[in-house]
């Protein structure tokens, strides 16, 4: 299926998964080649993401990126956050095959779209 | 392959290795080879032997249905009627002759994906060649009327093609009862070897060939037989008619288990073409609220083989073509798996997915900011 074990693994055992009801920003993406949708909460203080969680319809690469990307928002400060990019993710994931690059998209896409207003 | 099919085709790399066309008794060992297994293909379909012509598969036998047809009556007229759920093989012949001048009716199909015959009959115009319409759907298994629209193309006077690649083995087919002049089979589908298949032509029929050459297969495909393809396809098919009846109703049963199994543990799932006649081994399901692709990378980490929408397009994001047709939207498209069951499908890979399947959607759904009784939806 050309997934990497470490990409497989997120897939089927998702971190971060959930929402959060007193979120600071709240943001819904779809992704515009295949129409999957991420939904990100975070609460964010003193400049950091104190916590993330998400939830997905979508691929398998896409639930993985979106759990692991969430994952990694947690504790970071707002700044370092905004320049998270896809490949970053894909790559930490061992790389997704040709016809699944665009499925990070959906993760970066939803970082940058709820860390807007901070 | 099955293994009969295997068994069948050795000799034919480690013994035969005439070529078909040399008189030497190599060469004529090859030709009674090619004959037997003929033979084979045109009883599946109750066509003579005379009537079919090996090539490479499914894909190229649309071709030369379409092209051989357009090509040989292209000075009576040039409009081709279809549909638009056929195969990307018909699909994209079509398109080709469209840039070439030929003018394509791409008739509907209802929502349980049927072609109304009488559309068919209200398409036709003085200049109508040829009419191809699948026999029965790839993705959702849906039999198309084809005897009425056999019974139409006859009235008219106009060439009927179908492209039988799922239906051949899986359903009894009678050539011509069905008043068809072209019908496409492929080996793989019915367990025989990939890169064969057939085209059976109706006797008299005029079609200019696509490949030309030697004048192999009657001048209607030039080119050297594949001797151990052919052999193989012939096994295939003669084991598909020996069994086709006690395989069709013990198919179809698995697969109405399937269904109802898992209509009865998962909510708003949906049954493509459910409503109308379908092959017994074909299972497209819908699932909201949950997308295929997970679904099938869940399965397969579980063992099972499924695929979305259709396998010939994996890999592509579009959503079917199919589905489309049927009233589906995108993302309705989206979440839809096709089991395919077969011979080699056994009644307890059917209770092993309705054990399984339910787990892996209520998980995806879990994971859906869409499914009721999640908080902050706002679909
Ligand atoms: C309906 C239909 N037509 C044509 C084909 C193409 O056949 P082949 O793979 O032998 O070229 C397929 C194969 O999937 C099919 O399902
Ligand atoms: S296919 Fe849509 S995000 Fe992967």
């Amino acid at each position: 299926m050309g997934y990497s074990e470490k990409l497989l693994d997120y897939f089927q055992n998702p971190r971060c998964v959930g929402e959060i009801p007193d979120a600071d920003a709240v943001a819904e993406v779809s992704n515009p080649v295949c129409g999957d949708v991420m939904k990100l909460w975070v609460k964010v203080g003193d400049g950091r993401i104190q916590d993330a969680k998400f939830k997905a319809q979508g691929c398998s690469a896409a639930i993985a990126t979106s759990s692991y990307a969430t994952e990694m928002l947690v504790g970071m400060n707002v700044a370092d956050a905004r320049l998270i990019t896809r490949d970053q993710i894909a790559e930490a994931l061992g790389g997704l095959p040709a016809s699944k690059i665009h499925c990070s998209v959906l993760a970066s896409d939803a970082i940058k779209e709820a860390l807007k207003g901070f | 392959m099955r293994p009969e099919v295997v068994a069948a085709m050795m000799p034919v790399f480690t013994e035969h290795f005439g070529n078909a066309s040399s008189i030497h008794w190599f060469g004529q060992h090859a030709k009674s080879l090619i004959d037997d297994a003929r033979q084979h293909v045109a009883k599946l379909i109750n066509a003579e032997a005379g009537e079919i012509v090996f090539l490479s598969g499914g894909t190229e036998a649309d071709n030369l249905a379409i092209r051989g047809i357009a090509e040989s009556q292209k000075s009576k007229g040039r409009h081709i009627i279809s549909s638009q759920i056929e195969h990307h093989a018909v699909l994209h012949t079509c398109k080709d002759l469209e840039k070439q001048g030929f003018e394509i009716t791409w008739l509907p199909v209802s929502r349980d994906g049927l072609v109304n015959p009488e559309n068919v009959r209200g398409a036709i115009r003085k200049d109508t060649i040829l009419i191809s319409i699948m026999h029965a759907n790839n993705e959702i298994g849906t039999i198309q009327p084809i005897a009425e629209i056999g019974r139409i193309a006859a009235e008219a006077d106009i060439y009927f093609h179908s492209d039988g690649v799922q239906s051949t083995g899986k359903i009894p087919v009678n050539v011509k009862d069905l008043g068809i002049d072209l019908y496409s089979m492929s080996a793989h589908k019915i367990h025989g070897p990939k890169g064969v298949g057939a085209l059976f032509v109706k006797k008299a029929t005029t079609l200019k060939p696509i490949m030309t050459g030697g004048g192999h297969e009657r001048n209607r495909r030039s080119g050297t037989e594949n001797v151990a393809g052919i052999v193989g396809f012939g096994e295939a098919a003669r084991l598909a008619r020996l069994e086709l009846m006690q395989e069709m109703l013990r198919v179809r049963e698995l697969r109405d288990r399937l269904e109802a199994g898992l209509k009865s543990q998962i909510e708003f799932i949906h049954v493509n073409g459910e409503n109308a006649p379908r092959l017994p081994n074909t299972s497209n399901i819908m699932v909201d609220y949950a997308e295929g692709e997970g679904l099938v990378i869940s399965l397969d980490l579980k063992g099972v083989a499924v695929s979305t929408g259709s396998a010939c397009s994996s890999g592509s994001l579009e959503p079917s073509h199919v589905l489309t047709a049927i009233g589906k939207t995108p993302d309705e498209a989206h979440g839809s798996l096709r089991f395919s069951l077969s011979t080699m499908t056994a009644s307890e890979d059917i209770d092993f997915v309705v054990e399984v399947l339910p787990g892996i959607v209520a998980r995806l759904r879990e994971l859906s900011p869409y499914y009721k009784g999640n908080s902050g939806s706002d679909h």
